[in-house]
């Protein structure tokens, strides 16, 4: 008998715009012990049908179909008839729920033992020292060390993989049949995740629990999932197991979304041709820095946070960079440190001739025509106000190429076709447009003044697997055209491996690895490195299964060492 | 709600700026051609809600009342929010000492009551008693320097949220002075709260000027009409049966301050996603929602860039 059963599900939502169908006649089963991948792009439909399986949409959403589960304790519930009361009895017993981002999940002002017995008396009668005991021996199954004394620490007292742990530990306690896991390792750094993911699998041999398994990450999926459901503007356009979808998808949505997943690897090719293109002559680089610290101010009488310790590297013109390294690696703050928006505070930083430690502001506004940025989010790096061409005129106003909007026009149109936009978008705000069509954009403003270097700061991290690649691709193309040297931030080693000349990764604010694609990716010297590799997830089930032993090998030894 | 408010508030405007054609008396009227009216005349046809103390008719003085109500709320309004919304977005932009020192005078000025300041100020520009001139700007002085801590704190608040938004950082990268980001991309962001709080002043205005009124430091009725004073005039009346002679200003205060609010509340509830109210709809209903640009989705993309998001419309 099947744990879940959603059947011609259909959910709308009622919008400023009308009514909205977010779930159009999706029919799944999860069977015990088993993990469903539901993978799709963003607003396909695949949180909102996870929802329903909580009965958690809000009350603007009208849901048909059914949704049946089948409780522990004999019998079986509809989740969309369930009245609220007998929902509350289904949550937590039945299905629980896992959700993104561990640090807003859990209450800051209590302990984590306190808001696992909350969960625990919330159903059953339980004393204070039964609770306790019970949060101990959970918190021990999910991996937190020492769990006598972290009962009593408050969720700040611990790092996001160990949160996101204690997230599991409340989901697992009452043992539910079932626990719905939407993108639990989004908001986790790669080697964090690869740990997260081996508890979630534990959970399901160990305690033969279902995971429903939100996620866009075909990496995270192949490394975890028995069965994928892809989903498509509200349908499931193809379910299979994963080896067989992976190794022969069906749907030509599923092999298009397939094809545009980045891998390491891909970009060995075209790094070693612009490496061949490009002149040998010896060039005084565009930016240099050297043994480079910042430090964030401290509060009173503390010390200043350190988040760049010591870094050296070069960017040499028409040289693409890239940057990797987890969050809070400092990465950010470098390319904020070479645009001037952070203050260098030691050692050594020339961007452009201009020693940019202790710089003033009026001595570097005439280099800031040579420099682009790109922004993570295109959600918010453009005025809301103003239309496109009024976005992408703005630099050519400031430095005096244009008087005003419609006299930059034509150049506005330009680059606009420049990066693939229609010049009629030129006319839209900034909401009209999608997040990819926005980061085009922001791509055509920062090449406005034609800079001779660009800080593109994950600049595709908020964008759909598929649009991702065409961004991508046009970022490549348009390097190539304008010939721009590049700093290219980003998490994700495969991006940085199409577009970068040579790689640096970074940890803890310290540079450890520096080199082209091929050395960093091909054979990375530094066990930071070595592990971050291992922990990426793959888009292929089998070779997953191989790189999983890899990393446990890599972390034994560390271990050991 | 918002349609109450909004009737309310159309009617006092109505009656402010109409009021010369609307009252059938002028405001400080005591005769016509056929002779004085008579004090505390009971309501009858010619004077539908009677007449006052002083032998005006309450009808007119009611609706010449709201003139000097919106008077006293444009001079208020206009005094304190270009002030209060320039040092608010140097605060919260700069930030620093300035910001610091704005702050605390801010609250200083926080703890002080406007009724206070208004007598004081009433005091200070006629010696207490006053024609339509002196009484307006005595309320809408002390009112002034009461609002302009609100709209320094609304729009300092705003700033310094929008300062860290990407799109002003990609100014500051662009190589945009401080002033062009104030003002072209700060500043027209920050205002989203101004109508609410510019409707909730606008009631306190009209109440502070009835409590000026109230207590003796209005308007003479002479040189205007003002709510507050014929209820201060009136409170003998109460005692001896008059009721029409407070009843009817008091009223006009509570609806016109009612509306205002009335229209000040709903427009924080519109302008809220999550305040706002939203019928059901049927499962079935709408379509599903595109949530790709790419026409077709990405099934077979029409070769390369070119056709990437839906060709140009």
């Amino acid at each position: 008998m099947s744990v879940a059963e959603i059947r011609d599900l259909v959910v709308s939502f009622s919008s400023d715009a009308g009514a909205v169908k977010a779930v159009d006649g999706v029919t799944l089963t999860v069977e015990p012990g088993e993990v469903l991948a539901i993978v799709g792009e963003s607003g396909s439909g695949k949180t909102v049908t996870a929802k329903t399986i909580l009965g958690l949409l809000p009350e603007t959403a009208t849901a048909s179909g059914a949704v049946i589960l089948s409780r522990s304790s004999g019998g079986e519930v509809d989740v969309v008839t369930l009245s609220r009361s007998r929902l509350r009895e289904v949550r937590g017993t039945d299905v629980a729920m896992i959700f993104q981002e561990p640090s807003t999940a859990l209450n800051p002002v209590f302990t984590v033992g306190w808001q696992i017995i909350e969960g625990l008396r919330a159903h059953e009668r339980i004393s204070r020292a039964e609770g306790k005991a019970k949060a101990i021996e959970i918190l021990r199954q999910v991996g937190i060390p020492d769990p006598e004394t972290r009962v009593n620490y408050y969720p700040h007292q611990f790092s996001g993989g160990q949160k996101q742990r204690i997230v599991i530990a409340m989901a697992l306690v009452l043992r539910p049949g079932l626990i719905v896991a939407d993108e639990p390792t989004t908001a986790l750094d790669v080697t964090v995740q690869a740990e997260i993911l081996d508890l979630l699998r534990t959970l399901r041999d160990d305690f033969g629990t279902a995971i429903v398994l939100i996620t866009h990450n075909m990496g995270v999926v192949a490394d975890l999932s028995d069965r994928v459901a892809v989903m498509y503007q509200g349908k499931v356009v193809e379910q299979a197991s994963t080896r067989e979808l992976f190794a022969n998808p069906k749907a030509d949505y599923t092999k298009s979304l397939l094809a545009a997943v980045p891998y390491v690897g891909q970009g060995r090719a075209g790094a070693a041709a612009r490496l061949s293109g490009r002149s040998r002559e010896v060039v005084e680089p565009l930016v240099r820095a050297e043994d480079l610290l910042i430090e964030y101010p401290g509060r009173l009488g503390r010390a200043g946070f350190r988040a760049v310790d010591g870094v050296s590297f070069t960017i040499a013109p028409r040289e693409v960079l890239g940057l990797v390294g987890e969050s809070g690696s400092g990465k950010t703050t470098i390319g904020r440190a070479i645009a001037g928006l952070t203050r260098a505070t030691g050692g050594s930083l020339n961007v452009l001739g201009t020693e940019m430690v202790r710089h003033r502001e009026r001595d570097f506004r005439k280099n800031r025509v040579d420099i682009g940025f790109v922004f993570q989010d295109p959600a918010s790096s453009f005025n809301p106000l103003l239309t496109i061409a009024e976005c992408v005129a703005e630099p050519l106003i400031v430095h005096k190429r244009a008087g005003d909007v419609k006299a930059a026009r034509g150049r506005v149109d330009e680059l606009l076709e420049a990066v693939q936009l229609p010049k009629s978008y030129g006319d839209r705000y900034p909401h009209e447009l999608s997040g990819g069509q926005r980061q085009r954009a922001s791509l055509a403003r920062a090449l406005a003044l034609q800079p001779k270097l660009l800080i593109a700061d994950e600049p595709t991290s908020a964008l759909d697997v598929s649009v991702q690649a065409r961004v991508l691709e046009l970022f490549a193309q348009l390097q190539r055209e304008f010939g721009f040297a590049c700093l290219f931030i980003s998490h994700d080693l495969a991006v940085v491996d199409i577009l970068a000349d040579r790689i640096a990764v970074l940890y803890k604010g310290r540079l450890v690895e520096e080199g082209t694609g091929a050395e960093v990716l091909g054979a990375p010297q530094h066990p930071y490195t070595q592990r971050l590799l291992a922990s990426l997830p793959v888009p292929d089930p089998v070779a997953q299964a191989e790189r999983r032993e890899n990393l446990r090998a890599i972390r034994a030894a560390e271990a050991a060492s | 709600m918002l349609l109450a408010g909004l009737v309310l508030t159309a009617l006092f405007l109505v009656f402010a700026i109409f009021a010369p054609l609307i009252a059938p008396y002028g405001y400080s009227q005591l005769r016509d051609a056929n002779g004085s009216f008579g004090a505390q005349q009971e309501p009858s046809a010619a004077h539908v809600w009677g007449t006052t103390v002083g032998g005006y008719d309450v009808l007119s003085r009611v609706i010449w009342g709201a003139q000097t109500g919106l008077f006293v709320i444009v001079v208020a309004v206009v005094l304190s929010i270009f002030l209060g919304v320039f040092l608010g977005l140097i605060s919260g932009y700069i930030g620093g000492w300035l910001d610091r020192v704005l702050v605390v005078i801010a609250d200083a000025i926080y703890a002080f009551p406007s009724l206070l300041l208004a007598i004081v100020m009433a005091i200070v520009i006629s010696g207490g008693q006053s024609g339509l001139v002196g009484g307006v700007f005595a309320a809408a002085i002390s009112l002034t320097v009461i609002y302009i801590p609100q709209y320094f704190r609304v729009i300092r608040a705003e700033t310094t949220r929008i300062k860290s938004e990407a799109f002003v950082e990609s100014a500051r990268v662009i190589g945009a002075s401080t002033p062009r980001i104030m003002f072209r991309h700060v500043l027209r962001n920050a205002t989203r709260t101004l109508p609410l709080i510019f409707t909730l002043n606008s009631s306190e205005a009209i109440l502070t000027l009835a409590g000026l009124g109230f207590l003796g430091f209005g308007i003479e009725p002479s040189s205007a009409a003002e709510w507050g004073y014929d209820l201060n005039k009136s409170i003998s009346d109460v005692t001896s049966g008059i009721w029409w002679t407070s009843l009817f200003p008091g009223l006009a205060i509570v609806f016109a301050v009612l509306g205002i609010t009335l229209v000040g509340e709903s427009l924080n509830d519109l302008a809220d996603p999550r305040l706002r109210g939203r019928r059901s709809v049927a499962a079935s209903a709408g379509l599903t929602a595109q949530t790709f640009v790419v026409a077709g989705g990405v099934i077979d993309p029409p070769g390369g860039l070119a056709g990437l998001e839906g060709p140009a419309s």
